[in-house]
């Protein structure tokens, strides 16, 4: 797959390097770079499979998969924002209102379960994203100022209890029903990869995300709308987040006001080991959702092998991060060379 | 008492209130706050109060102090919080061999963990929220393992003299708080390392180009920065009497970023406000202070919290350039 920053990538080997085409070298850190965690990511999948007779089983993968698929929804909009250069650390506490949000007004009608969590999340990213691009706010500052203030609402709205969800209600489909033999909430984390994937490739406004994230100034000389394709990533992180909160209650049947904490965190480790540069301008959906995948199979192999508490599996996770922090820091040094 | 600024002097021509609330916004709000529970809260106008906020400051504070450095040089140190949880485990484990093993221990940790932080930063060109990232992540549950994810009860009088002694009547915290912002402060305005760090967050190439250290003066940054996390973590264990890697430091990095953002430091690095930090900081904690003792729900402190801080941010935008 030829995608458009995969191309842009590829010309700027040579723009910066001066003279002739990329060298093999360069073109296989490249491709390394941007496609590494779909390597490791079979790789892992081919050792579990030999080592673990319980891994490679319909039931077990399905359990992993929809695990992951709360947070691999977060990852979409994480991407998103990231490519653009900015990140997102309200992500989790999104989540966690969303899930309130969807367990209070169930009783008034479901669909509105489902609808509101989008749109007050949705909102909420979209507040953020005009303090980031109107008010030119550090991304970080403003959203970590979200993290706190919407983990605050999250809570006050639920009085600091989780909200119980009807079981007989529909709603309560979205999270534990089945969809040609998937779980619901993995059918919506595909759809939003396919759809995402789709809107960074193919649309005007997935190049404006990369133009911006590639150098915002230059972006906006040739007149990309800048602040409008800026407010717009934070509103659809904000309302996927909201989304993911809403599947997550139904999964649960309750809506959790502490969930999600720290999940920003892992949403933005899944997002750059599938190679999306945090300085933006650079990646992929389908990296991230490898590393989504990946983080959700290495927790459940440490779950597998017993022995290793629930401790382990942050070391392994923050030594992952490193490493893939390194390698990448090393290709994309000796890319730019 | 402000920190050092890479640019100097003041903006010229600018009087009004705007430019004076930047500067001075974070005292202003700690003032009005104070007065409010003066009149408000019950009880409020003791000693008994005062220190308590104090002594409840400290490791919050301790954090401050080593983000602000970072601050400055355009980094960010998420790691503080685990960096405290890996100090607090490594306290109890030679506690055996003595007091001056045991703490000397947990010091070591926190800088090696904060040179771990300086390296990926300053040589491998890590940008310093993915690289500090890695060890929230991981250091925490290093922590978890060393003390078997259980809580460790700590006998040894001097540690816990360090969280609950008080000479002359002022608590041990406070004092090794008060001492570590009188260091910071003769680092960043008497040394030339001070120097240093300002101008590397005001443009690293320059100061790159000027013949700065700038790699080796981020590696001392981001060890400084843990060796002050590891001294918040053995205060704090030593408060509690006991070392509790699951819960100590939960969530101290965003206050301290907060502390040193809402003191008037700016992300952008260039200039530290150290007064301010530790402003920032006392302001934090008299939220918190006085949402608990008026028993007003806590979740609401948090959203106000929030607030400020884009509050602080709004107004000190454009000051960049100042």
């Amino acid at each position: 797959m030829a995608t458009g920053q995969a191309r842009a990538a590829e010309e700027n080997v040579p723009a910066a390097g001066g003279r002739g085409g990329p060298s093999r070298r360069a073109r296989v850190f490249a491709v390394l770079q941007r496609r590494g965690a779909i390597v490791v990511l079979l790789l892992v999948v081919a050792v579990a499979s030999l080592r673990f007779d319980s891994f490679l089983t319909a039931r077990n993968l399905e359990n992993i998969v929809l695990q992951a698929s709360f947070l691999g929804l977060i990852a979409v909009g994480m991407t998103f924002v990231i490519i653009s250069g900015g990140i997102d650390l309200s992500v989790g506490s999104n989540l966690a209102l969303g899930g309130v949000l969807a367990a209070l007004v169930l009783p008034v009608a479901w669909p509105l379960a489902l609808l509101l969590p989008v749109v007050v999340c949705g909102l909420l990213g979209l507040g953020q994203g005009l303090l980031i691009a109107k008010a030119k706010m550090a991304p970080f500052i403003v959203t970590l100022a979200g993290l706190l203030g919407i983990r605050g609402l999250a809570l006050a709205l639920a009085d600091e209890q989780p909200v119980g969800v009807d079981n007989d209600s529909p709603f309560v489909w979205f999270g534990q029903g089945e969809i040609l033999g998937l779980t619901v909430p993995i059918v919506f984390m595909l759809a939003a990869f396919a759809v995402g994937e789709l809107v960074l490739i193919r649309t005007r406004y997935g190049q404006a995300i990369f133009a911006i994230g590639g150098n915002e100034e230059s972006a906006r000389l040739m007149g990309v709308p800048v602040d409008r394709t800026k407010v717009i990533a934070y509103a659809t992180s904000g309302a996927l987040a909201g989304l993911a909160g809403a599947l997550l209650a139904a999964q649960l049947a309750a809506g959790q006001p502490v969930a999600g904490a720290g999940w920003e965190l892992d949403a933005i480790s899944a997002v750059v080991v599938g190679g999306t540069l945090l300085t933006g301008g650079a990646g992929t959906l389908s990296g991230s959702l490898a590393g989504v995948l990946l983080l959700g199979i290495l927790q459940n192999l440490i779950n597998q092998l017993g022995t290793l508490g629930s401790y382990a599996q942050q070391l392994v996770s923050g030594v992952f991060l490193i490493a893939v922090v390194l390698v990448q820091a090393y290709l994309t040094r000796k890319q730019r060379l | 008492m402000s920190g050092g600024t890479a640019a100097g002097g003041r903006s010229l021509g600018r009087a009004g209130v705007a430019p004076w609330l930047r500067d001075r916004g974070v005292y202003v709000a700690f003032v009005l706050l104070l007065v409010f529970n003066l009149i408000v809260t019950e009880n409020f106008a003791s000693i008994g109060t005062l220190t308590n906020l104090l002594v409840q400051v400290s490791p919050v504070l301790l954090v401050s102090l080593g983000l602000a450095l970072v601050i400055g040089t355009e980094g960010i140190d998420l790691s503080v919080g685990a960096i405290m949880a890996l100090a607090s485990a490594a306290l109890p484990l030679y506690l055996g061999y003595g007091w001056p093993v045991a703490i000397g221990l947990s010091l070591f940790v926190g800088i090696a963990a904060g040179l771990v932080n300086g390296s990926l930063v300053a040589f491998a060109g890590v940008q310093p929220i993915v690289a500090t990232l890695a060890l929230l992540v991981a250091g925490r549950g290093l922590a978890q393992i060393f003390t078997n994810g259980q809580l460790l009860i700590v006998t040894d009088p001097v540690v816990l003299a360090l969280g609950q002694a008080r000479p002359f009547g002022i608590p041990a915290p406070v004092i090794v708080a008060t001492v570590a912002v009188a260091v910071v402060a003769f680092l960043i305005r008497r040394t030339t390392f001070g120097r240093y760090v300002v101008a590397i967050g005001g443009n690293r190439s320059a100061s790159f180009l000027s013949g700065h250290p700038v790699r080796r003066t981020l590696l001392a940054v981001y060890a400084i920065s843990g060796l002050l996390a590891a001294v918040a973590g053995i205060v704090a264990t030593a408060r509690l009497g006991a070392s509790d890697p699951s819960n100590v430091g939960v969530l101290i990095e965003l206050s301290a970023i907060t502390a040193v953002v809402v003191g008037g430091t700016p992300l952008t690095g260039g200039r530290i406000r150290l007064a301010g930090t530790v402003m920032g900081a006392l302001l934090m904690q008299l939220i918190s202070t006085t949402f608990i003792s008026n028993n007003l729900p806590f979740t609401w402190a948090q959203v106000l919290t929030a607030g400020i801080i884009l509050i602080a941010v709004y107004v000190q935008k454009g000051r960049g350039a100042a």
